[in-house]
């Protein structure tokens, strides 16, 4: 029982509600263990989206909610020694940084160190087009594509590097998720970079916790069902990480949401494929013969986790950008509803069809099928149930240029006078499309870089 | 006392629960049942064939289930499900979070309570 370190998440992405932190520090400092705090704030295409704002303003880029996030935390953690590691750096970590420093100094923390981890971005100095494609979105000709952003997910070592520089903040661009909590515990306990073993319970603890909220609660609420306590309040997650592997998952204190069997097991296996390898770049993760019981009320710790060799290459996540995503939506309601809602789509559809607006369109009949339903539409052109009483039509297509998507998506609002009789509420929107695709580039083709400063000096 | 084997058809969503996550076109569903006791007989009724059909209709090409019998798990991963991912897809749920209740309306045959 004894050399214990928590590990609490505020954030599990770019989003997430920005007053999580505050109950889980309060929860770690009441437990006087050494412990850190991570915010997890970068899905796929975050990055590629930062990327592009940082293109218009050199200082912009990373996490717009970073300054309202810390700000609650930060004098708190700096004052009880929990370090407080995120990659809210996005793709401009050093600006972030300086952000960072901004706010320390605001609040009497001049001295606050505060460290950045670089090298994630590989877009200039990777040629991606001399590696193999590892995942791609399915059937796309990419060649009128344009690069956005290209960056490795990197591992804990650095992240632990900065630690062991005193770094009170742990600024990165893309790590791996699950990094983001390993980082501290190899910090703390020494773990070398093949302990594999422990490595894949600090991986553990870091999947389990990088979604946030996930663990206890959120994405799990089904009411009658699976009820949650104070749905409006869940507290977001802390691990008890043993120096001997031992890993049990509870929340902060005085919060809403639970942790039991299954929420854990649900967020377990959480985007995950083969149980037995969840490649990560710090280890392999093998949970295929993992236990768990109930230690008490909203703690849960989990046995058998088990490690092998990290994998030899490092994931690379590169972002294009080229066409355009057009959505309008118009409603109808009350009798003869489902009839004017299906002719409502077919009509959108011609109209696309008939201007050569879109490379791919598709409409989806909201309250009647949309979310489970295919870009043909064949389970909304199938419904024979009951009439729904209001339907929102929504049209969506793909365009290369942004007014062919705006003329596109602009179909919905004419059929406020040329649509089926009271047809109602068109609203549309055009925004830019990015697509990804994956790259697997060696580890030597990635250095990172770590940079540690007090407050004071970052300018 | 007598044992009713008596069987009714009931949606997965009474007896277990699910959630889903994605990997670029690929989606996972997890699926538990809430008593451990049902575990053999989902093993049983739910099949990658039966998940794979609920997903058809989307192009899905592929579905593996694996086995998690210590915790009571199964985990499904189904290829091609979401007509191009998050950042592909025309459609509402990119990221296929809402799949998890089409697994869930899944029916199976489970002994009636009593």
């Amino acid at each position: 029982m004894n050399d214990l370190f928590l590990v609490g998440n505020a954030s599990g992405f770019s989003g997430d509600r920005v007053d999580a932190a505050a109950p889980v520090v309060r929860t770690l400092v009441r437990r006087g263990l050494p412990a850190a705090l991570f915010f997890e704030c970068l899905a796929e295409r975050t990055i590629a989206l930062a990327q592009i704002e940082k293109r218009r303003d050199p200082e912009a880029g990373y996490e717009p909610m970073l300054e309202r996030l810390l700000e609650p935390v930060l004098a708190e953690c700096a004052r009880a020694g929990i370090p407080i590691l995120g990659n809210f750096g996005a793709a401009n970590p050093m600006a972030a940084a300086r952000c960072v420093a901004r706010l320390a100094r605001r609040l009497g923390l001049p001295e606050l160190r505060i460290g950045v981890v670089t090298g994630d971005d590989v877009s200039a100095s990777v040629d991606l087009d001399a590696l193999p494609v590892h995942e791609a979105d399915a059937g796309l000709d990419m060649s009128a594509w344009t690069l956005v952003s290209a960056n490795a997910y990197i591992g804990a070592a650095p992240l632990a590097q900065a630690l062991g520089q005193g770094a009170q903040v742990v600024v990165a661009g893309r790590t791996s998720d699950p990094s983001l909590a390993v980082a501290p515990l190899m910090h703390h306990f020494g773990w070398a970079e093949d302990d594999w073993r422990n490595l894949a319970v600090g991986a553990a603890c870091g999947h389990l916790l990088e979604c946030g909220s996930q663990l206890t609660g959120g994405v799990f609420w089904d009411p009658g069902f699976k009820d949650i306590p104070d749905p409006a309040n869940i507290g977001f997650p802390i691990a008890e990480v043993g120096g001997d592997g031992s890993l049990l998952v509870t929340k902060a204190e005085q919060t809403g949401g639970l942790v039991d069997l299954r929420s854990v097991k649900e967020q377990l296996l959480y985007e995950l494929h083969d149980p037995a390898a969840y490649l990560t770049p710090d280890v392999v993760m093998d949970v295929s013969g993992v236990t768990m019981e109930q230690a008490g009320e909203d703690r849960v710790a989990l046995h058998g986790v088990q490690g092998h060799m990290r994998p030899e290459r490092l994931k690379v996540t590169a972002c294009y950008e080229g066409s355009w995503l057009g959505e309008g939506e118009v409603s109808v309601a009350g009798p003869n509803a489902l009839a004017r809602a299906r002719a409502t789509a077919e009509v959108l559809l011609q109209r696309v069809r008939q201007r050569g607006l879109a490379r791919r369109a598709r409409a989806d009949l909201i309250g009647v099928s949309a979310v489970h339903d295919s870009d043909d539409g064949a389970l909304w052109r199938a419904y024979d149930g009951p009439e729904p009483p209001d339907i929102r039509i929504r049209l969506a297509v793909e365009a290369t240029s942004r007014d062919d998507a705006d003329q596109a998506a602009r179909e919905v609002l004419a059929m406020l006078c040329c649509g089926t009789a009271g047809s109602s509420g068109a609203r549309w929107r055009v925004t830019p499309r990015i697509l990804t695709r994956s790259f697997l580039v060696p580890r030597e083709m990635v250095p990172t870089e770590v940079t540690v400063r007090e407050a004071r000096l970052w300018n | 006392m007598e044992l009713s084997n008596a069987m009714v058809e009931v949606p997965l969503h009474r007896v277990a629960h699910s959630r889903a996550g994605d990997k670029g076109n690929r989606v996972n569903l997890s699926l538990m049942p809430y008593d451990p006791e049902l575990y053999p007989l989902l093993a049983e009724q739910v099949t990658e064939e039966r998940v794979l059909a609920l997903f058809r209709h989307r192009g899905a090409t592929r579905c593996r289930r694996y086995d998690l019998p210590l915790i009571h798990a199964f985990n499904f991963v189904i290829d091609d499900a979401l007509e191009g991912g998050v950042n592909g897809a025309l459609n509402l749920d990119g990221h296929g979070k809402s799949h998890s209740f089409r697994l869930l309306s899944l029916t199976v045959r489970v002994p009636a309570a009593g």
